[in-house]
């Protein structure tokens, strides 16, 4: 390819670049994610009312459940089905961590439990850890020093 | 004999019998019947997805000598790589096989790298019978380059659908219905593509630029073919080199197809762009146009196989996607 053919193919590049729905990506991410947490509100609610937990008890259990209805919507194969029309809005809350974790332990099941599953579960969700515990860390750090 | 800059025109090579095998999802597109056999799961009945891939390599390597009436004892050399680490399926699958094996790799393009290589060895008389074979999963695929298959990450519209096939085909130098004349071999274009999520326009330049060459190299124009296909450049790819050359003051796009839009039907099937990998070209060429040109329906086609470069390390270090693209030439014998 000659000078004037390496121009052309950048400028074809410019032409066909491929815009990303991002408005419409970002509103259903808004719905698809606000209802995934009003389903966990919902859930909070009961515990605390109906079967009569402590706040904190009952927050606890409720991520449990979310978890378990993200890794056995994950398992059924309908998780993958709703990330792809609401994008962020199934990888922000907790679930979209309970599939990151259940989808690298299934596709790792071939090679074992130990070198495959053990090794590999947190393969996606491991980067959700350090970034929690980073920012963890510098949030903590600041509210001490500002002492808020 | 060596043509131009990049080409080879090939007295004494001609295509066998070929074979193809593929999973559902192509089964059930527009060109499924003309596989020789289809799995209705993507397991193929092998317990993981490497397996099942080596499952299609080893079927079509064993309906292809089947349909040329071939003992093992009678093939000289097995070419053919896939897209897994170290081309793993290649390896494995031949080790039960009692010829020679040489792997390839070239990304999406390796079904025509493999042709080129089989080509010189019978026009150089190093052999009579050389198979050439390449497949592609589309589980191991995503497992390779992209997440597991059941993350819910949200995939863009520019991305390819990677086929689950394999092809495998005779090359020989007695005279059989369908000759490989010629062939271009690529160069590496790298047009400073970083989204490894639209291949297809990764790869586009790389045509580009082998179709060019192909037609300096040997004197003629889009007009010496009855179709001029691509691998797996899908629809922005394709729609990339449609410009390319319109630009060029070029259009040849009526009779200018691509393997990734011809084996699916993007409208009734989630395939996004289109099909990539190289199963793909293999499929298509192998399967489909293969039967085109025996039936006499076109009697010259120009099969441009397209590789996207990739690797995750790479990318990940800021490194850009390169392309390649080879060139082979089909040509129907008048009988």
């Amino acid at each position: 390819m000659d000078t004037k053919q390496q121009k052309l193919v950048q400028k074809v590049k410019k032409e066909t670049e491929i815009k990303r729905p991002v408005f419409r990506n970002a509103v259903k991410a808004f719905f698809v994610g606000g209802t995934i947490c009003l389903i966990g509100q919902i859930i909070l609610e009961i515990l605390m009312k109906t079967v009569g937990l402590e706040k904190e008890l009952a927050n606890a259990v409720m991520v449990t459940i979310m978890v378990f209805l993200g890794a056995l919507l994950t398992c059924l194969g309908i998780y993958d089905k709703i990330g792809q029309f609401a994008g962020c809005g199934t990888i922000i809350p907790i679930t979209g961590f309970a599939n990151s974790m259940a989808s690298a332990a299934i596709e790792s099941k071939s090679e074992g439990v130990f070198l495959g599953i053990i090794l590999n579960m947190f393969k996606l969700a491991g980067s959700v850890i350090v970034v929690g515990v980073l920012s963890a860390f510098i949030f903590g750090t600041l509210r001490y020093f500002i002492g808020i | 004999m060596k043509v131009g800059k990049q080409s080879v025109v090939l007295e004494n090579v001609y295509l066998g019998e070929t074979a193809v095998v593929t999973g559902p999802k192509e089964k059930n597109g527009p060109l499924g019947r003309y596989f020789d056999k289809t799995y209705d799961d993507l397991h193929c009945k092998a317990d993981s997805w490497e397996k099942a891939e080596m499952q299609l390599l080893r079927d079509a390597l064993e309906i292809c000598l089947e349909k040329n009436k071939l003992d093992y004892s009678e093939v000289d050399c097995f070419i053919g790589g896939d897209l897994n680490n170290q081309i793993i399926i290649g390896n494995y699958v031949l080790r039960d096989y009692p010829f020679p094996y040489l792997g390839v790799f070239g990304a999406c393009s390796t079904a025509n790298e493999a042709i080129i290589v089989g080509s010189a060895f019978l026009e150089a008389g190093m052999g009579k019978r050389i198979l050439v074979g390449t497949s592609s999963h589309n589980a191991t695929s995503e497992r390779q380059f992209r997440y597991p298959t059941e993350y819910g990450g949200q995939k863009p519209e520019s991305l390819t659908f990677t086929v689950t096939a394999a092809g495998v085909a005779l090359l020989q130098n007695e005279p059989a219905t369908i000759r490989v004349s010629g062939f271009t071999a690529g160069k590496v274009i790298d047009a400073e593509f970083k989204d490894p999520l639209d291949m297809g326009r990764a790869m586009a330049p790389a045509a580009f630029d082998t179709l060019l060459q192909h037609f300096e190299d040997f004197g003629v124009g889009p007009d010496a073919y009855d179709l001029i296909v691509t691998g797996d450049l899908s629809y922005y790819g394709r729609d990339m080199v449609v410009r390319l050359f319109k630009e060029m003051d070029m259009d040849f796009s009526e009779k200018y197809k691509d393997c990734g839009l011809l084996i699916y039907d993007r409208d009734e099937q989630e395939v996004f762009a289109g099909g990539s990998g190289c199963g793909c070209c293999a499929a298509v060429t192998f399967g489909y146009l293969c039967s085109l040109l025996k039936e006499g329906q076109y009697k010259k086609i120009l099969v441009v196989a397209t590789g996207a470069l990739l690797n995750s390390v790479i990318t990940a270090q800021k490194e850009s996607i390169p392309g390649i693209a080879h060139a082979v030439v089909l040509e129907r014998m008048v009988p």
